[in-house]
């Protein structure tokens, strides 16, 4: 198998986490992994894009070829449309739907929508809400990870281990605030995941 | 114990001299540099050997300081970003000039496409410049395994080995297999002190020593480990590819490059490999991240038998990082279908944090400076940079560290009034001192501001050099007690800050304001351990 994911947002969101999570899984899965993350400047409240690679065979480059990402898994819109010539085809777009407006020429939220659905293959999801009501709007992120984890290529139950060992040691009420939040997300992708012929 | 990790390129590199019997890193923070040396102030066994890790005041001050490690026979290993390179560059030449006691690594970390820098330089021309050997890592294994071999190699030739990586590599993780931990080297004198010593008489014996050495250095490039000549079934090209290049071009191959391929991630340039590979293409392409080192090299001036292209011929992008997407044309594969890009997306510039102190400062200081006809604002290298984008466009100037407080001596020199100097208190200490004792020497009609966040901000929120003493540094260096103003930048304190700012500006001579208030992202981190 071979995955190729795209993680994008804005400086500060959280889009690392996410990250983290499925490369413990990978890893669990005894999968090879690649990683390319963005540090410094651009962090404070710029885009941020991290390249995530994981697959059953050794893997070349830390950069995924443009049209070659099975997946963008966006904790923004607008950052979820920057990236979409790097995705297949075929490929899916996983992203919250709340703007993160810290730019004078933002665009329109509607015209977004209407970009988002025009797109073959998507989850639109309001993370913030579903957070809020299924764990704390701290989980956002981990909402996001569940409503994508249908497409990751990786048993859903790993990932759920690899929540609970990377939270741990904050204890076990974290812990389970995450695993609600992340079942919110895949819960949410199983009824919600539009597709149409590309 | 073979130990598995998931590690980025620069924690590869630290872990890798940790284990290789590292005793002491120095380095100044700078992207993408800094993690290497942040690894090792929280690694379990480089506390328990107590590795000096203690960040240093500047790259020259951290280069020397190694250098004087390994005088004393232990392995020292000093960590920059590209431009650091110049800012050690004395002390980096001249310790090929000296040799190594203990085995020295100068690690560099280049910055194609300039994701977080001012300039693309390429630290490869360093290398060659020192005339020393340069290693440079395809893989976070390799930036692993490259740090045993670097300072063994350090200590065979006597010679410091400088590491040259790229952004890429280091903000990128993959799956490292760790060794077991060596020995540190017990402390020992140099068996030849007067090679430290370089008057001329030294120094031109040990120029001829170090050419010699070259043909050494060259012949192990040639059957380095690192390096690799693969034959190819088509002879109509041969490809060199340098360092991180190589996975890109093995990424548009899955089944196999059809091209004889050098992988090259040891220098100087194997002339044998090269000729060999010559032999069996009709054209040579250079993938190389950065500046046209190699390509420079194998195609010379005078036209050759066989045509090299590469960024120079315009076959790939004259500047920015290589990826995967920009060397499919000089390959001749056919682009791949994408989507197109959204229109509806526009530029997300980052920006300084809500809350602040900078923005304060800069707050205060626009409102002063539009009281006068033609003020000009020197600025320097940190967060505060971005006082150039809205809302604030403060200033007119960034070039290099410390050049904010120099510049602004130089343009009062030339009759400019206002002149302003903005710098951080990390810059302040790193380059910024010296040249306030130029403007100091010669009463320059000059305002310094050091925006004072107690921490190297920009990367991360590392120790500043000078936190809690910058009043009496700049009395020290003779400004005037009563110029030296310290105000804490807050909203509610508006009106005082401007108020000092007019009258330092209005004073004829040498002024310093110190905006002083925790960066809010470390005091953030400090609340939280509370």
């Amino acid at each position: 198998m071979q995955t190729d994911i795209i993680l994008s947002g804005v400086g500060g969101q959280g889009i690392l986490s996410i990250a983290t999570i499925i490369g413990a899984t990978a890893i669990t899965e005894g999968l090879y992994i690649k990683q390319a993350e963005v540090h410094g400047m651009s962090q404070r409240g710029g885009d941020v894009q991290s390249n995530l690679r994981i697959s059953s065979n050794p893997i070349n480059s830390d950069l995924i070829p443009t049209g070659c990402a099975d997946i963008i898994i966006s904790l923004e819109p607008m950052e979820a449309l920057r990236y979409l010539p790097y995705l297949k085809r075929d490929g899916w777009v996983i992203t919250s739907t709340s703007p993160f407006v810290n730019i004078p020429n933002y665009p329109e939220p509607d015209k977004l929508k209407e970009a988002l659905e025009a797109l073959p293959r998507h989850v639109a999801i309001d993370v913030d809400t579903l957070a809020k009501e299924a764990a704390s709007p701290r989980a956002a992120n981990i909402v996001l990870l569940g409503a994508a984890s249908p497409f990751l290529g990786l048993p859903e139950a790993q990932i759920e281990n690899a929540i609970r060992n990377i939270f741990a040691r904050k204890g076990e009420q974290v812990v389970e605030m995450n695993i609600k939040a992340f079942r919110a997300g895949l819960e949410y992708a199983k009824g919600h995941a539009r597709t149409k012929p590309a | 114990m073979n130990d598995k990790r998931l590690l980025l390129g620069d924690e590869a590199i630290a872990l890798g001299a940790i284990n290789a019997g590292l005793s002491g890193v120095y380095a100044y923070p700078g992207t993408p540099s800094t993690e290497i040396t942040e690894f090792i102030q929280n690694d379990p066994l480089a506390k328990a050997r107590s590795i000096h890790s203690k960040w240093s005041t500047n790259e020259k001050t951290a280069m020397e300081e190694a250098l004087g490690m390994s005088y004393m026979g232990k392995r020292s290993l000093v960590c920059m970003k590209h431009v650091g390179m110049n800012v050690a560059a004395d002390a980096f030449v001249n310790s090929a000039m000296t040799g190594t006691n203990g085995g020295l690594i100068v690690v560099a970390a280049d910055d194609p496409s300039m994701h977080s820098s001012q300039n693309e330089q390429d630290s490869r021309f360093y290398g060659k410049f020192a005339m020393i050997p340069i290693l440079e890592p395809s893989s976070q294994q390799e930036a692993y395994d490259m740090m045993s071999y670097g300072f063994d190699y350090s200590e065979r030739h006597r010679t410091p080995v400088l590491m040259r990586m790229v952004t890429r590599m280091a903000h990128s993780r993959a799956v490292v297999v760790a060794e077991e931990p060596r020995e540190q080297n017990p402390m020992s004198f140099p068996a030849n002190p007067n090679d430290w010593v370089l008057m001329p008489a030294v120094a031109r014996r040990r120029n001829q020593e170090l050419i010699k050495l070259n043909e050494q250095f060259l012949s192990d490039a040639e059957t380095s480990p690192f390096n690799k000549l693969t034959s190819g079934k088509d002879r109509s090209m041969g490809i060199i590819a340098c360092g991180i290049a190589y996975n890109y071009l093995m990424e548009l191959y899955p089944d196999g490059c059809p091209y004889s391929v050098i992988k090259l991630s040891q220098y100087p340039i194997p002339t044998g490999l090269v000729k060999e590979l010559a032999s069996a293409s009709d054209r040579i392409l250079v993938l190389e991240d950065g500046q046209p080192f190699v390509e420079e090299a194998v195609r010379g001036i005078l036209p050759t038998p066989v045509p090299v292209i590469g960024r120079l011929s315009g076959d790939l992008p004259r500047t920015g990082e290589l990826t995967p997407d920009n060397i499919r044309p000089a390959l001749n594969l056919a682009p791949i279908e994408t989507f197109d890009p959204c229109p509806l997306v526009v530029p997300r510039p980052p920006a300084l944090c809500q809350g602040c102190g900078h923005r304060d400062m800069y707050a205060a200081l626009n409102e002063v400076l539009a009281e006068y006809e033609h003020p000009r604002v020197f600025s320097d290298i940190g967060c505060y940079t971005l006082g150039f984008l809205p809302p604030y466009r403060a200033i007119h100037s960034v070039v290099d560290m410390g050049a904010s407080i120099t510049m602004a001596k130089g343009a009062s020199d030339a009759g400019q009034h206002p002149s302003v100097a903005v710098i951080g208190d990390s810059t302040f200490t790193h380059s910024g001192m010296t040249g306030l004792l130029d403007a100091v020497n010669e009463n320059s009609n000059i305002t310094v501001v050091i925006s004072d966040n107690l921490t190297t901000g920009m990367t991360g929120g590392q120790d500043s050099a000078g936190t809690g003493r910058f009043e009496s540094i700049c009395k020290g260096l003779g400004v005037a007690e009563e110029h030296v103003r310290v105000v804490v930048p807050l909203p509610k304190n508006m009106e005082e800050m401007k108020d000092i700012i007019r009258q330092e500006i209005n004073h004829n001579g040498v002024s310093v304001i110190i905006p002083r208030r925790e960066c809010i992202q470390t005091a953030r981190r400090h609340a939280k351990k509370q």
